[in-house]
């Protein structure tokens, strides 16, 4: 084909979208929440509390009560209670009832849940409503069948409850997060203390509602709001049995050391730098649409984030132009907006984050590109990143940004880009652009990472197992898998 | 260019991808301002069509009337874009609508099926330029190019191209017959590799037709080919839009695929008839706050 002139496509403002806010109006938020323990609302000891703000406007919420030692204590005792008493005797095909009540509820209330989740997390609307609030009503949906079939799940052994699971969970799927925690937990006949994380405490709070509404026995799920103190009390508890974590490979090392030695089971589910290949052969355009939802879904703030793009060379330039023209067209602003595809930053510390690494990515010598796209005044925002000719030597290729930054490398061959591909102290996913299968599972085998996308990329299912390898993590959440975090075997 | 040197611009294309692209296209939200300026533009890229057997000249002439005045009750209304008729009706076409700055559009090449010899193709297509045709809509030869024979389907686009002189050349590639994404995009290569100024989906006659992961896999194509050679290309989905939300989810697939350079009649166009009055009603219902009966707009 002819060796091009400079062609360049106009995604200008010919014909603008107006502004199609999704209303707030008809969701409650009350001016203070407490925390959930024994089936009610309660304030902290001592009656501390902390804000939570809308990421994207700067205004204040709600407050919420900030648990203690005392606090957690509580919880964790009415778990126990609620475990011996009520959850633990209760028959399998009653709790699945439960269960399936609590899903049903939340679809009804996924219009609520979808606003308050962009409200105070600053994801766009369009996500929250087509993909956090739907997985979070099918994980419990999926779970509660299970509640009494595990004799299925594990042939030929008993499974028992662990007992008390304390769980801590992020930032960036709130809801969704606090569904992959609690729904095997109780299905598996556990009780549960859960954490919600400090800068998006709103929904995991409308779910204590949900769940209260729902009839489910007091204590049976406790709710504590709290920053890093609150969730350490609750690794710390000796009465907790089993502790599962959502977050950062930081955090998750000092709880690992912190359960060292006690009878506590884990599960801990850390970060990622998640290579994206794309081979010479992959569906180039959908490809492009691979990236694009591997990078910028929701801002970047995924652990499984495809956050390490590998284009074979011989179709680099042809990509990269490719993806420079599909970010001209993302809209980049209020998550409320139904058209918006990238929201707000989670918070002021994320932001700041991020920005340390834009700094260090043009400092260590890479090409940045941002597409020319307005930003609101206020509120946190990034605009869409790639970082163009990375090395995999600079601290942007090798380090967790957990933003809306992409870093790009080219490769020859299969072998090199496998090498490059794993040399990461993380692995918790990767994808893979072909359109040759061989390839594809050539590709799954030697990959070492919990999930291998193909042809596609942040895809989640309750059905699918999640989980990585090395420094992302050990266990597996969803699926069948899921369960075994959940149970004793005999 | 010869068989091999076609099969060599195969490109694959991934269905579940293009079709998780569409349904994130029809998220977009389009209210207000924003949807009057679509509801426009896509009454302003319509060919009012009218391939029937039963065709006559009055039919043609009134069809034409509501093309420069699609529903006076309104103002500020723009024309379509053309009208697309049969051969023998062209004449007619071009003496009713002069002055008027609407096109006229012409079938050949044995429409619908292509199923004739090149020489009587050539013949139709002239005899469409001759009676004052400013495009020409022809059809590929299907058959051929499911047997692999690529390059008649190639010459043949080439040549017609020709005998087309300064009428703009719209091949249809009826992709309802093509059954894969990855044939519409191979077919869709080679007629813009012969020459063509469009490229279209269907002929109206085929079901399905043009639906929007066909359309997004042209546009696609159709950007590949303006980034390889810097010429532009149109695009015309023909065949099952015929409501206002429908055409406007294609607008949106065109302005954020291509970009605001092809949002105009000159590059794309939609071919149905139907959807005329949908627009108008969508238009009126946002002009006056309210839905207005059928019997309100003229069947044509």
């Amino acid at each position: 084909m002819a060796k091009n002139k400079e062609t360049k496509l106009d995604f200008g403002s010919k014909w603008d979208y107006s502004a199609a806010p999704e209303s707030a109006g008809h969701a409650e938020i009350k001016k203070e929440y407490g925390l959930y323990i024994n089936g009610k609302f309660v304030k902290a000891e001592g009656g501390k509390t902390f804000a939570s703000t809308n990421p994207s406007t700067e205004e204040h919420i709600a407050d919420f009560a900030e648990a203690s030692d005392k606090d957690v204590d509580k919880a964790v005792k009415a778990a126990r209670k609620a475990y011996n008493e009520v959850w633990g005797p209760m028959s399998p095909k009653e709790r699945g009832k439960y269960i399936f009540r609590i899903a049903r509820l939340m679809q009804e209330r996924a219009r609520e849940f979808a606003v308050l989740e962009s409200l105070d997390g600053g994801k766009p609307i369009r996500e929250s409503r087509d993909v956090d609030v739907p997985t979070a009503a099918n994980h419990f949906f999926y779970y509660a069948g299970w509640a009494d079939k595990l004799e299925y799940a594990f042939p030929g052994k008993t499974a028992t409850p662990v007992g008390v699971a304390g769980q801590i969970i992020p930032w960036n799927f709130p809801l969704l997060m606090a569904a992959w925690k609690i729904a095997p937990a109780l299905a598996c006949g556990n009780t549960v203390v859960l954490k919600p994380a400090e800068t998006t405490p709103l929904t995991a709070m409308k779910l204590a509602e949900l769940i209260h509404d729902s009839g489910l026995p007091p204590g049976v799920v406790n709710i504590v709001t709290g920053a890093g103190a609150t969730g350490a009390a609750i690794v710390n508890h000796p009465d907790v049995d089993k502790v599962a974590f959502t977050g950062s490979t930081g955090v998750g090392k000092i709880i690992q050391k912190a359960i060292a030695g006690t009878k506590k089971k884990a599960t801990l589910e850390l970060g990622g730098k998640a290579a994206n290949i794309i081979f010479d052969d992959a569906p180039l355009d959908q490809a492009v649409e691979g990236i694009i939802n591997g990078i910028f879904f929701n801002q970047g703030h995924v652990c499984c984030a495809g956050s390490r793009l590998f284009v074979q060379e011989n179709v680099k330039d042809l990509v990269i132009k490719k993806l420079k023209d599909r970010m001209s067209t993302l809209i980049v602003g209020d998550p409320m907006d139904k058209n918006t595809d990238v929201g707000a930053i989670n918070s002021k510390e994320q932001l700041n984050t991020i920005n340390k690494y834009l700094k260090i990515g043009v400092e260590e010598g890479a090409e940045i590109y941002q597409p020319n796209c307005s930003l609101p005044k206020k509120g946190n925002w990034c605009k869409p990143t790639l970082f163009l000719e990375a090395s995999q030597s600079h601290r942007i290729v090798q380090e967790e940004i957990f933003g809306p930054v992409l870093t790009v490398q080219s490769f020859r061959t299969i072998d090199e880009v496998i090498d490059k591909a794993n040399n990461t102290p993380f692995g918790l996913s990767a994808g893979v652009w072909t359109d040759k299968g061989s390839k594809i599972f050539n590709m799954t085998t030697k990959l070492r990472a919990g999930i291998v996308w193909a042809n596609t990329f942040n895809k989640f299912d309750p059905t699918s197992p999640f989980g990585g390898y090395k420094e992302s993590g050990y266990g597996r959440e969803g699926g069948l898998q899921g369960l075994s975090a959940y149970v004793k075997l005999k | 260019m010869t068989n091999n040197q076609l099969i060599a611009l195969k490109r694959p294309i991934d269905q579940v991808g293009v079709e998780e692209r569409v349904a994130r296209f029809q998220t977009r939200s389009i209210k207000t301002e924003a949807k009057v300026q679509g509801l426009k533009m896509v009454l302003n890229m319509i060919d009012l069509t009218t391939l029937e057997g039963k065709d006559t000249e009055g039919k043609v002439r009134q069809m034409c009337y509501k093309a420069v005045h699609p529903h006076d009750a309104l103002t500020d209304l723009p024309t379509v874009a053309a009208v697309c008729v049969y051969p023998t009706h062209v004449a007619t076409a071009v003496d009713a609508l002069q002055g008027s700055g609407v096109k006229v559009a012409s079938v050949a090449t044995a429409f619908p099926s292509g199923n004739s010899s090149r020489k009587i193709k050539l013949a139709d297509t002239k005899i469409a330029v001759d009676a004052g045709a400013d495009e020409i809509d022809m059809v590929i030869s299907r058959g051929e190019f499911l047997s692999g024979n690529y390059s008649f389907v190639f010459d043949e686009i080439a040549a017609i191209k020709d005998a087309c002189g300064k009428a703009r050349l719209k091949v249809i590639l009826e992709t309802g017959e093509l059954s894969t994404l990855d044939n519409v995009r191979f077919a869709s290569d080679i007629a813009m590799q012969a020459g063509a100024d469009f490229i279209k989906t269907s002929t109206g006659k085929i079901s399905p037709a043009a639906t929007m992961p066909v359309t997004l896999t042209m546009l696609e194509a159709i950007r590949d080919y303006y980034y390889a050679t810097g010429r532009m290309v149109g695009m015309k989905p023909a065949g099952g839009i015929s409501k206002s939300k429908l055409a406007l989810h294609n607008l949106v697939m065109v302005k954020e695929t291509l970009g605001d350079a092809w949002l105009s009649n000159e590059w794309f166009r939609f071919g149905a008839s139907s959807l005329t009055n949908d627009v108008l009603m969508q238009l009126a219902k946002q002009a006056e706050g309210r839905y207005q009966g059928l019997d309100y707009f003229s069947n044509d």
